[in-house]
């Protein structure tokens, strides 16, 4: 074969395809120096890298750097603290996320607690001054000439019910509770509703419309927290109405 | 068909990002002669991926894929004392190395090491790359292959797939593709010729 033939089969010789009988031929004549037939290998080679490279992009796993490093002795650390150290952070942010939120979440419930007692306070409040300002309420006081014992008023309308005003009136004690009763002339006490003193004053109304004219007396008695049918002795406020 | 479909996805390809950190080789080469740890760190990072999606495009199996690549740079640390920095071109034996294993592991699994198998070992001696242009994979040059690739004919671009990455010789070729013997060597032939005209005209353009 001429060098030109030969030089065509040079990829294939570099790449081991070609048959016996002629890789054989082409080593031979490589082997005798030919210079033309050297550089045309060199080129075939180049060709070959280059078709070689029109290979899809595959990204390999980053172990496989360290395997190879470390098979030459070299100590890879990679990337494997920084993302123990990225989780452990990571991990931290998380338990201090979840406790600010926690502590966010119950000081809204607080909050809102606050909110809602407020808003129940300044209703009874409002509550209040409507009984006071309407000229259709009627007043009685207790407890007044005593030192000690509570002393208040209670105001009755026909419309909005019964607001009792008390002062000097203790707590009711564990598991108690104050209880308002509406006694009728002759009548039989009518439970009015439960309330709490704060140690020193309560406030407490009984809404609905009611005879103002068939109400003998407004009492108060302590009774356990669920409240009572009856009052239990001894009163601890007794308003005569219409005295 | 494979690489003929794989083309127009995989032109775009990283050798071209690879071919403009390849100025540097000599000192690589040195280096590792020198067996500086940090060198074959380097090489890694210049070849690794181009070196694992060739083998990966040739033996279709991950695992596999990660055996030969280290294969392949422990083969180029330990022969490297005989490449010639100065005029060889580091990348292409790279990917010769790296072709050649995966082409070894595949007639191994495919019972393909009979006697006319060629030794692939001789075909990838430093000394062979010695007569090599330093710039073989520049990326003007890879540019240029690739469009003259795109404009073979369906069979010619067969038998350059089964001659790069199965490893068939042209016998092999014809039988797999039921043609003659004749037939296969002029598509090759053909193909080559046009591969090898674009690539001369690049040198002299």
């Amino acid at each position: 074969m001429t060098c030109q033939e030969l030089q065509e089969m040079f990829e294939l010789y570099a790449l081991g395809a070609l048959e016996s009988e002629e890789k054989v031929e082409v080593d031979a004549h490589l082997a005798r120096g030919c210079v033309n037939c050297q550089q045309a290998l060199g080129d075939a080679l180049a060709l070959n890298a280059g078709i070689l490279s029109f290979v899809p992009e595959v990204r390999p796993p980053g172990r496989l750097k360290r395997r190879l490093l470390s098979s030459v002795g070299v100590h890879y650390p990679g990337w494997g603290w920084v993302w123990a150290l990225s989780a452990a952070c990571l991990l931290l942010i998380a338990l201090w996320l979840g406790v600010q939120e926690r502590q966010r979440t119950t000081e809204l419930a607080e909050a809102r607690r606050e909110l809602l007692g407020v808003n129940g306070e300044r209703d009874r409040l409002t509550q209040a001054l409507q009984f006071l300002s309407d000229p259709q309420t009627q007043p009685a006081s207790f407890g007044r000439g005593q030192t000690a014992p509570p002393r208040g008023y209670v105001f009755l309308h026909p419309q909005m019910g019964v607001l009792l005003i008390a002062s000097n009136l203790p707590a009711a004690g564990q598991g108690k509770t104050y209880e308002m009763w509406v006694i009728p002339k002759g009548g039989a006490p009518r439970p009015a509703g439960l309330f709490q003193s704060d140690g020193m004053r309560a406030l407490h109304i009984l809404s609905g419309p009611l005879d103002v004219s068939t109400i003998g007396t407004v009492a108060v008695t302590i009774e356990p927290a669920a409240g009572s049918a009856a009052p239990t002795m001894p009163i601890v406020i007794a308003a005569p109405i219409g005295t | 068909m494979i690489l003929f479909k794989l083309l127009p996805a995989a032109l775009a390809f990283g050798i071209l990002q690879v071919a403009l950190r390849l100025a540097n080789d000599t000192d690589l080469v040195r280096r590792l002669k020198a067996h500086e740890p940090k060198a074959m760190n380097d090489l890694y990072d210049r070849f690794g991926r181009l070196a694992y999606s060739l083998i990966y495009r040739i033996v279709r199996n991950a695992s596999t894929a990660e055996d030969l690549v280290q294969e392949t740079f422990l083969r180029i640390w330990n022969r490297v004392q005989s490449f010639d920095a100065e005029r060889g071109a580091l990348g292409a034996w790279v990917l010769t190395v790296a072709r050649n294993r995966a082409i070894d592991h595949l007639r191994s699994v495919d019972g393909r090491m009979e006697a006319s198998a060629i030794d692939l070992d001789q075909l990838e001696r430093p000394g062979l790359f010695a007569k090599l242009d330093s710039a073989a994979l520049a990326i003007d040059r890879v540019r240029r292959l690739k469009s003259a690739f795109e404009k073979l004919t369906p069979t010619q671009r067969q038998v350059i797939e089964l001659a790069y990455y199965e490893g068939m010789s042209q016998t092999e070729m014809a039988e797999r593709l039921k043609q003659p013997l004749g037939t296969v060597k002029t598509w090759t032939r053909g193909a080559l010729k046009i591969l090898r005209d674009e690539l001369a005209e690049a040198a002299t353009a």
